[in-house]
């Protein structure tokens, strides 16, 4: 095995990052976790519910059909929310942590 | 009914295919003069801008199956059919929130790059390379069947040629335009896709006074309420949920899709475009509902099975019938501009695999002169438009439908699982890396063996020894429990140390 080659690399990386990192982790570990909990269980609301979400909601409206149309459009609207958070509040963080490290 | 249409030679069909390859053709003599270094040919130079990346990830990403196929699948089975348009489209929040940000701030050109950035390199691309270009060739080969199917039926073209007309275009695109004619057929395609699909609708849609629940109540009156509601996709409620598995994690792991991070300047620029391509996208599928259920009600059924048992004109028939041949010419070669945008992008990953991993990191250790690299790529290019030129007539008249399940499969349960370990754990190693793509590609490769569908469907077994159509639900949570085993059990230092200049890169940017 070669030795690690990180003679310029700090082994750990400083607060404010490793704050940032956190932060970027919760935000998106946790967005994940919401469409994967909206997605499951509309499947599993499916396929073990299958004759309740058949139902109609209105006059050719099944419950399946307007979870699914709401689920593509929650979908979007995520994206679009973590879009923003990003780019407000994170990269304002990313870019002055660029510049208080100088100038690439 | 002018399904009589269909299958033969139709003249305005062939005229709006032809303007389709002139204007592409013009595009990539244009990329050509601009395509000079490997970063050109890989990553369109990076100027790509996030609307015109958003516009090309959902061209990337529309395929025929989308539009035929799920078409098709909701005209024939109703609700069932949209399970599948949801499921293509949960997955870009995913590619979103955890890929997107990483791939563009710690890559190059291809995913692999991200997954090797802090490990032992030759094992690690060799082994990333290897699940990237099993989803390019099991997604090639579905779509190069397809393909030939597709063309014969509406345009009545041998399957042979058709096949042979889709790898030659596509070559001449990938060949000579490299990523930035690649960007643009896929953003012309999209347009065109995304108004030939709205223009459909609306075309259906007044003649339901413009309301959606007067089409859907007509196909319940004719085809009974349940067909608005789940049927016999449930006959196995944990297929829909291993299904739902692939879809949702198998988005952010094909390789095709990665790739298109690396043509826009910036994390903002990579982000935003993911916010545009999951609108269109999303649009698109909400349409698919309409032309779906508009075909069931307009076309009817029978004559929808009469032409193609697994439903795929149902669109077809469906512009036929509300526009007649002239506009079911315009969506035969939107279909056909479709699948030659999809196969144009996923040969150009699969080139990138081949020449920037395999070759240049693996063969030549990262040290391999531009010129090199660049000719390595388009020989590469060529290698695989012949190989699916050729797999695309080998697998004439076979059923490949679980093929797109099974790249999905192997995207999620190899190539995700290895990208999001890398990029947010800080113990994963080499050997964890190669164990986890490993079990994941080789767990959906026999899983899929074994299942109903090559078992029962294809080879007529009588039972199948794996009981899910699609391996995620076992092969995904396999290949993510294999890779932490492993990492845990011999650990690597370097990697470890590694992982902060990977953590402080992935933040900030290859900038700071």
């Amino acid at each position: 095995m070669s030795p690690p080659d990180d003679r310029s690399e700090p082994a750990k990386l400083d607060p404010a990052l490793t704050a940032l990192a956190a932060r970027r982790m919760r935000v998106g570990l946790g967005l994940t976790a919401l469409v994967v909990a909206a997605y499951f269980g509309f499947v599993l609301l499916v396929a073990f519910a299958p004759a309740s979400v058949g139902a109609l909601a209105a006059p050719g409206l099944s419950w399946a059909i307007l979870l699914g149309a709401a689920l593509i459009v929650l979908s979007w609207l995520l994206t679009g929310a973590y879009a923003r958070w990003a780019n407000d509040s994170y990269d304002a963080e990313v870019t002055r942590l660029r510049g208080e490290r100088g100038a690439p | 009914m002018s399904t009589a249409a269909l299958g033969q030679p139709n003249p305005v069909a062939i005229g709006f295919f032809l303007l389709f390859i002139a204007l592409t053709m013009g595009v990539t003599y244009w990329a050509a003069r601009r395509t000079k270094s490997t970063h050109d040919f890989y990553a369109a130079g990076g100027g790509i801008t996030a609307v015109q990346n958003g516009f090309a990830l959902a061209g990337d990403y529309m395929s025929a199956a989308s539009f035929l196929g799920i078409a098709g699948m909701v005209a024939l089975k109703g609700f069932d059919g949209l399970m599948y348009a949801i499921g293509f489209l949960v997955g870009w929040p995913v590619v979103m929130f955890l890929v997107a940000e990483p791939l563009r701030n710690l890559g190059r050109y291809t995913f692999t790059d991200v997954v090797a950035f802090r490990l032992r390199q030759v094992p690690v691309r060799i082994a990333a390379a290897c699940g990237g270009l099993a989803v390019v060739a099991f997604y090639l080969i579905a779509q190069m069947v397809g393909a030939g199917n597709l063309i014969q039926l509406m345009f009545g073209l041998p399957y042979e040629w058709a096949v042979l007309i889709v790898g030659c275009v596509m070559l001449a695109y990938v060949l000579f335009g490299g990523m930035l004619a690649t960007t643009w057929v896929q953003i012309i395609k999209a347009v065109l896709l995304l108004g030939g699909a709205t223009a459909l609708a609306a075309l259906v849609l007044a003649r339901f006074a413009f309301n959606p629940l007067a089409l859907f109540d007509a196909a319940a009156v004719r085809y009974g309420a349940a067909s608005l509601g789940p049927g016999s996709l449930v006959a196995n409620p944990w297929d829909a949920v291993s299904l739902g598995l692939a879809l949702m994690f198998g988005t952010a792991g094909l390789p095709h899709i990665l790739m298109r991070f690396y043509t826009v300047p910036d994390a903002k620029a990579a982000r935003q475009s993911v916010f545009y391509a999951t609108g269109l996208i999303g649009y698109f599928y909400l349409v698919t509902f309409i032309l779906g259920f508009g075909a069931a009600v307009i076309v009817g059924r029978d004559a929808i099975l009469a032409i193609d048992k697994g439903g795929n004109m149902a669109a077809p028939l469906l512009a036929a019938a509300v526009g007649g041949t002239g506009f079911l010419g315009f969506i035969a070669a939107v279909a056909f501009a479709t699948i030659l945008a999809v196969v144009a992008g996923l040969t150009l990953s699969g080139a990138a695999s081949l020449s920037h991993d395999l070759w240049v990191h693996v063969v030549r250790g990262g040290q391999a002169e531009a010129a090199e690299q660049l000719g390595v790529a388009r020989v590469a290019t060529v290698l695989l438009g012949v190989v699916a030129i050729a797999l695309g007539i080998v697998f004439k008249g076979q059923n490949v439908a679980f093929m797109v399940g099974l790249a999905f499969a192997i995207a999620a349960s190899a190539n995700l699982t290895a990208l999001v370990l890398s990029v947010f754990w800080r113990g994963f190693t080499t050997a964890g890396a190669v164990a986890s793509m490993g079990a994941g590609t080789l767990a959906s490769l026999v899983l899929i063996a074994l299942s109903p569908t090559v078992l029962v469907d294809i080879l007529h077994h009588e039972a199948a020894w794996f009981p899910l159509k699609n391996p995620a639900l076992v092969a995904l949570p396999l290949s993510f429990v294999t890779g932490v085993v492993v990492s845990w059990l011999w650990p690597e230092p370097a990697a470890q140390e590694g992982f902060a200049a990977l953590e402080r890169r992935s933040l900030l940017g290859p900038e700071a």
